[in-house]
């Protein structure tokens, strides 16, 4: 909805997110990329290719498969005047470094009496459906969302990406960001000129009055596919992104449940105490009496993400189910 | 005294250059941690104090004679058992006491505590209640003084049970490939709490950083003189580039693991304790050394005695009497701004 300004230029999520990197490199000498394979190779998913030409392996550092240990000398680096953005391959590596992010990261401002500050970043991705099973597939951004001292951006088109990365390298806070491995190809619009996008500042990624569907990175777009399959059906769907799962723009959530007087949320994190829950239990209390049926939650199967492509498929939100969820909450079944 | 510490780098073990009043500087500092221990003792068996309480006495020669031989502005990361490295530093006694009490004149406004001061004041980035939890801290402020050329050297306190934190393991590794100015020194008090470091250390400590071509060390860190003297030359190492050491400090933990661990038969013999507090305390190693090279006399040391405990006392009448943050204070720097 915020994109209008691109003058026709598109490029990828993941040119998005280099274009971010590189900008805020070129900006501020502090800041430096340390991860497994992000010199040279790039990343496996080629994200940060050329990034090192530019900077040198002093600011774009391969460093050993030890993610505890690269998230804690970026706690240590931030704490002492360095911006770090510490590359975690695969969301799945996360829980490797929880020691760093959940008892050092996000607590050393407040235990300081808020005389340290932690500005650093760790960037990791999300998403299932790309046939890597168990270890490779997980949508883990509500464990860093549960956290006091963490913010947490899930951005879903390239437009957002941009901004969002040049906002959390800038935040004097750690912050978690999360980007869905199957739209590092997504292409949209970006304009050439300087901007970035605050935290905590939803998106309505299409307005409508009937229904309202609060969805988060890759399931933006199955949000956006239902909110199609709907239109045809004469639903009108209002998809809502909220961008950062912390700070979350309740009021934006709440407006819109409000006018619609139904939700569904959509996340592709495990369903169970997870962010839908979060954000079904935010629209719930403050639009109770305007509902005209309960909040829906859809997140990921409440099981270890199966390899065989017959099974996974059955464990993610899909376009269809979101449609069919939308429909039987309108009474359209 | 930091500076003075530092104008001595080119002592190479000849005690002699070093002038008496610099040992009588670290017999106060190391008699002021005791006192302060002791008084902590009292203020939380006499429940003034809340939370946790790990005492340091018996360990004093490793924080003064390391925290000697650093610049203000170098970074210590600190332990549970942290209190001695943060006086060491340059931390003031009162402030110290509000922090342990709870109080907003404390270093963390009291929202830190016995286990997390930090003063970047004094370039102490924090005591850290995870074990082995301030490693990559420390590796990390080593990292940014080499990017940032600021002449900053870190030193990462920690006990002989961090050694079992596979995080150490990560961060010495890249500590060496990167030649960080960084010193891991690493307190060897025999315990990893209740139990004996040797039912859970395999193979010699020392191998371990050798491993990764980390240039280490071993000193008595009862002797104040000798853990002095070893990081001077070890700070001019690794300040000028040669990269992370490793300094093995063996010691002992008079106390126990926190000030509620009381009956310790069960894990070591009276005898043990009472052996090393005659034998191999490291005030009375000092004072002795000191009256033998007759360069004091016992007056001076029970001068001293008296000083400090004065300035204990006061300090925590301080804190004692200090406000308690306001309740407004709650939810407060969970995010900077």
């Amino acid at each position: 909805m915020s994109t209008q300004s691109s003058n026709g230029r598109e490029l990828t999520f993941g040119g998005a997110i280099r274009e971010a990197l590189a900008e805020e490199l070129r900006r501020d000498p502090t800041v430096f990329i340390i991860g497994e394979d992000v010199a040279e190779a790039g990343t496996p998913f080629k994200v940060l290719q050329g990034l090192v030409d530019e900077f040198g392996p002093d600011r774009v550092i391969d460093s050993p498969i030890s993610e505890a240990g690269i998230t804690g000398i970026g706690v240590g680096a931030a704490m002492t005047g360095m911006r770090p953005v510490v590359d975690i391959m695969f969301g799945d590596f996360v829980p490797l470094t929880m020691e760093q992010m959940v008892n050092q990261a996000a607590k050393v401002h407040y235990m300081s009496g808020g005389k340290l500050k932690v500005p650093m970043v760790l960037r990791t991705t999300l998403g299932a459906t790309r046939r890597s099973a168990a270890q490779h597939s997980q949508s883990l951004h509500a464990l860093l969302s549960h956290i006091p001292g963490l913010k947490v951006a899930v951005p879903s088109t390239p437009y957002d990406a941009k901004g969002l990365l040049k906002t959390a390298i800038r935040d004097n806070n750690p912050v978690a960001f999360f980007e869905d491995k199957l739209m590092y190809q997504l292409k949209g619009p970006v304009p050439e000129e300087e901007y970035t996008i605050p935290f905590g500042v939803a998106d309505i990624k299409r307005a409508g009055t009937d229904i309202t569907i609060v969805a988060t990175s890759s399931m933006v777009h199955v949000a956006l596919g239902a909110a199609e399959i709907l239109e045809d059906a004469g639903l009108s769907a209002e998809v809502i992104d909220p961008r950062t799962t912390y700070p979350l723009d309740k009021k934006t959530l709440i407006d819109s449940a409000i006018k619609t007087s139904r939700a569904i949320v959509v996340d592709e994190g495990y369903e169970r105490y997870g962010v839908t829950a979060e954000i079904a239990s935010v629209i719930a209390d403050s639009a109770f009496y305007y509902l005209d049926a309960p909040v829906k939650r859809m997140g990921a199967m409440d099981v270890p993400v199966p390899f065989s492509p017959a099974l996974e498929d059955l464990t993610v939100p899909t376009v269809d189910t979101v449609a069919e969820m939308a429909k039987n909450l309108c009474g359209r079944t | 005294m930091s500076e003075m510490a530092n104008n001595k780098s080119s002592v190479q073990g000849h005690t002699s250059n070093v002038d008496s009043e610099h040992y009588l500087h670290m017999y106060q500092q190391m008699a002021r941690i005791r006192a302060f221990e002791e008084k902590v003792n009292e203020l939380y068996t006499s429940a003034l104090m809340p939370g946790l309480a790990h005492l340091y006495i018996g360990q004093e020669a490793i924080a003064v004679g390391v925290c000697e031989a650093l610049k203000i502005e170098d970074y210590i990361t600190s332990t549970h058992r942290g209190h001695g490295h943060c006086l060491a530093k340059g931390a003031s006694v009162d402030r110290m006491f509000a922090e342990l009490l709870g109080k907003e004149a404390g270093y963390c406004r009291g929202k830190g505590g016995s286990m997390h001061i930090a003063d970047i004041d004094s370039g102490n980035l924090g005591a850290n209640a995870i074990v082995g939890g301030s490693a990559g801290i420390a590796t990390g402020a080593a990292f940014s003084a080499k990017h940032l050329g600021d002449g900053r050297i870190a030193v990462c306190f920690f006990g002989e049970g961090a050694l079992g934190q596979g995080l150490f393991y990560e961060v010495m590794n890249m500590a060496s490939l990167w030649t960080l100015p960084i010193i891991y020194v690493c307190e060897n008090n025999l315990y990893n709490e209740y139990t004996h470091y040797s039912e859970t250390t395999a193979g010699e400590i020392t191998a371990r950083p050798e491993a990764f071509g980390i240039h280490t060390e071993t000193v008595d860190g009862q002797d104040v003189r000798a853990v002095y003297e070893t990081m001077n030359r070890l700070v001019e190492r690794v300040r000028s580039g040669g990269g992370p050491v490793f300094l093995l400090c063996n010691t002992y933990r008079y106390h126990g693991h926190h000030v509620g661990d009381i009956d310790r038969t069960y894990y070591r013999s009276k005898e043990e304790e009472q052996d090393w507090k005659t034998n191999r305390d490291p005030l009375k190693i000092l004072s002795r050394w000191l009256i033998d090279q007759d360069l004091a006399d016992q007056n001076i040391f029970d001068q001293i005695e008296v000083e400090v405990k004065a300035e204990v006392e006061v300090g925590a009448e301080f804190a004692i009497n200090a406000p308690y943050p306001d309740v407004s204070e709650v939810d407060q720097h969970v995010y900077a701004e």
